[in-house]
């Protein structure tokens, strides 16, 4: 005889079909007659549906299809129309940003212009996007914290593709679309200004980063592991402790001595994963604009230690006289 | 139960067969790495012990002849239309002639230059450029110390065996199709083996060894004090550098510190010879290879009609120096005079 004992299980449970709440004035009707999924209770919710499209995620999801067949048409012409070597190729392909030259002109639409109007679809596809999930979290009476959590992404975005190129003067300052080559922007982008490791702002990213996986990992791995004792039932037992509740925060003291709560890890992990592209938002910003080499930098300000030189002494031999240029 | 444990064996089964997919492009461990550098500073070298062995017999140098004597008449009034080496004795001469063909073309022999009716006659443009090549080699030899110190370079340093190097290059066509309004690659954005398959600009040659287009791009301040290098600027470069990479079989840290790339104080020396190869690589391109593009005929050139030109491949073909370190010029001292006039203006109008 199955047993439903927690979150990940064989057995899935799934009650009646849900609706959803009744809607106020100026909603339009939800999409979509819910349904079950076997697989979906795989992973989750075996209910799929009902969706909420609406104005906002329509706008927002045709602005988006107009960026993403833009940049797959670029690719796709990149090898001169071959669907074959268009997935072979796929990871290489790339819609690369104007040169340097055209500044903040609107280039020739083969030298940066359709990267240009894809940055503004899918802008916009974002800003749709993010207005979307804001009204639908208010509609339903919920706090606002995942659409404050998606804008944290947003600034990321807009510092990569936006603030910064307008604040250097150059669209060409901006990322890629493309798989490998926005990976070869990141490398090229801490070779010209002397190596990002030495930026703190990128080394508190890395740590909210790092941080966010750490306090998922503790996180996911206690409540499951409390799951037996309905562990999962995490919310109400933030004013009431069960059992379950009890014993994962005594593990915690045991084994480091503190504990977060039902309610604060939730806020640790928030404010870990939001601080992450924000920080790292900033740590770009700065770079180019207002330091031009981040190991010199951290030499400046006693940052970087100094090391012994191993080597013979070495001079730039541009420098020296009689050289050839 | 069962066919849940045969699907779970499947499962597993499929795993097993796509990690190894997977990991089919790697190198296998272990790897060997060597410190070079201060410690802890990530200043090492990581080889591959079995590339290694496979390069050591690659660089093997071939059986030189013996050497001939400086006596008896000189080449100039022995034979016609000797115009370098002319100072050389008969036997020094047929000497470095014999060894030529052992290196360049053993299998094709002397008539692979030579019109063997006529060995004066300069009809065969092969004869042209060998004439220019050995120019070449002195000249390297003579004024390219900063680069080849006393080991120098001979025609076996690039040909190994064959008429035309392992590592040419060409100017790449940046727009097979046409110049379109959609699907610009920027010359880049390939799987491309000159950048090792990264997506890095895949012709950095033409801007920087050919042309003198600036390499630094990197910040000598710590605020902005008017660099105007872009991060595209920096691709290219770094596209470059790659190929440095890829062609002496090191990693980065061979010539660079790794806090500060563009750091020469404190880093390793290495980084001052392969700045003089950067010069000595343009130098050649100019000087010699571009000039011979109308002496090749047109199936030795590029897409583009360009004559082939050389790299730091071209000599070091996956070897940190050129066959290891070895000198053959010991054995050649005529290669290494210094280098005569032009002849390749005459040669070139004596075709017409």
């Amino acid at each position: 005889m199955a047993q439903y004992l927690n979150l990940f299980t064989t057995v899935q449970a799934t009650g009646p079909l849900q609706h959803g709440v009744p809607l106020g004035p100026g909603n339009s009707p939800r999409s979509v007659e819910p349904f079950f999924s076997y697989w979906a209770g795989k992973l989750g919710n075996a209910q799929l549906g009902p969706i909420y499209l609406g104005g906002l995620g329509l706008a927002s999801i045709i602005c988006g299809v107009f960026a993403i067949t833009i940049i797959g048409m670029n690719m796709l012409a990149s090898v001169n129309w071959n669907p074959v070597q268009f997935v072979r190729q796929l990871f290489w392909l790339s819609l690369e940003p104007p040169p340097p030259s055209y500044g903040l002109s609107m280039p020739p639409l083969n030298q940066g212009g359709w990267w240009l109007i894809v940055g503004v679809f899918l802008t916009a596809s974002m800003f749709l996007w993010w207005a979307r999930t804001y009204r639908r979290a208010r509609e339903l009476g919920m706090g606002t914290h995942i659409p404050w959590a998606f804008a944290a992404a947003i600034w990321l975005y807009l510092v990569l593709g936006l603030f910064r190129p307008i604040l250097m003067g150059s669209w060409g300052e901006a990322v890629p679309y493309g798989i490998f080559s926005h990976l070869d922007w990141t490398a090229a982008f801490s070779l010209r200004y002397g190596n990002l490791f030495y930026n703190p702002f990128h080394a508190l990213s890395i740590a909210f980063l790092y941080g966010s996986v750490l306090l998922f990992a503790m996180h996911g791995a206690t409540i499951l592991a409390v799951g037996r004792y309905g562990g999962e039932r995490e919310i109400e037992q933030i004013v009431d402790r069960g059992t379950a509740s009890e014993r994962a925060a005594l593990f915690w003291r045991w084994t480091m001595g503190f504990n977060a709560t039902m309610e604060s890890i939730h806020r640790w992990a928030w404010w870990f994963a939001v601080l992450c592209p924000l920080t790292g938002g900033i740590g770009i910003l700065l770079t180019g604009t207002a330091v031009d080499n981040w190991y010199l930098w951290a030499v400046k300000h006693h940052v970087a230690p100094p090391y012994p030189d191993v080597f013979p002494a070495v001079t730039d031999p541009a420098l020296s006289s009689g050289a050839k240029p | 139960m069962n066919r849940a444990k045969t699907l779970r064996s499947t499962l597993m089964a499929l795993l097993a067969v796509g990690t190894t997919l997977l990991l089919a492009g790697c190198e296998r461990p272990p790897m060997e790495s060597v410190q070079h550098g201060f410690r802890g500073t990530g200043m090492v070298q990581v080889y591959n012990p079995r590339a290694l062995e496979a390069k050591i017999e690659a660089n093997e140098l071939p059986v030189s002849l013996p050497p001939a004597s400086d006596e008896g008449p000189r080449a100039a009034k022995a034979y016609q239309n000797v115009k370098v080496l002319g100072d050389l004795s008969v036997g020094q001469f047929t000497r470095l002639m014999a060894s030529m063909t052992a290196w360049i073309a053993p299998n094709e022999g002397c008539g692979y230059c030579h019109n063997v009716a006529n060995f004066a006659d300069d009809s065969k443009y092969t004869k042209v450029v060998a004439r220019r090549m050995i120019e070449m080699t002195q000249h390297i030899n003579a004024d390219w110390k900063n680069h080849v110190a006393d080991t120098g370079v001979t025609c076996w340093t690039c040909h190994r065996g064959q008429p035309v190097p392992n590592a040419i290059w060409f100017k790449a066509n940046h727009q097979p199709q046409g110049s379109n309004f959609i699907g610009d690659k920027s010359g880049q954005n390939e799987p491309h083996p000159a950048v090792n398959l990264s997506t890095l600009p895949n012709d950095p040659f033409t801007p920087f060894l050919l042309e003198a287009k600036p390499i630094r791009v990197g910040g000598n301040t710590a605020l902005p004090s008017g660099n105007r290098a872009s991060i595209k600027q920096a691709e290219w470069t770094y596209g470059l550098m790659v190929h440095f990479s890829q062609s002496l079989g090191v990693n980065c840290t061979y010539c660079h510190n790794t806090q500060n790339f563009s750091k020469w104080e404190g880093g390793p020396p290495q980084r001052v010879t392969a700045w003089h190869g950067i010069r000595m690589a343009r130098d050649l391109n100019a000087a010699y290879m571009e000039p011979l593009t109308e002496v090749f005929p047109a199936h030795r050139k590029g897409e583009l009609g360009d004559v082939a030109k050389l790299n730091c491949a071209t000599c070091h073909q996956g070897a940190y120096k050129p066959l290891h370190g070895q000198s053959m010029l010991k054995g050649f001292p005529e290669l290494s005079k210094p280098a005569a006039a032009s002849t390749v203006t005459a040669a070139a109008e004596a075709k017409k």
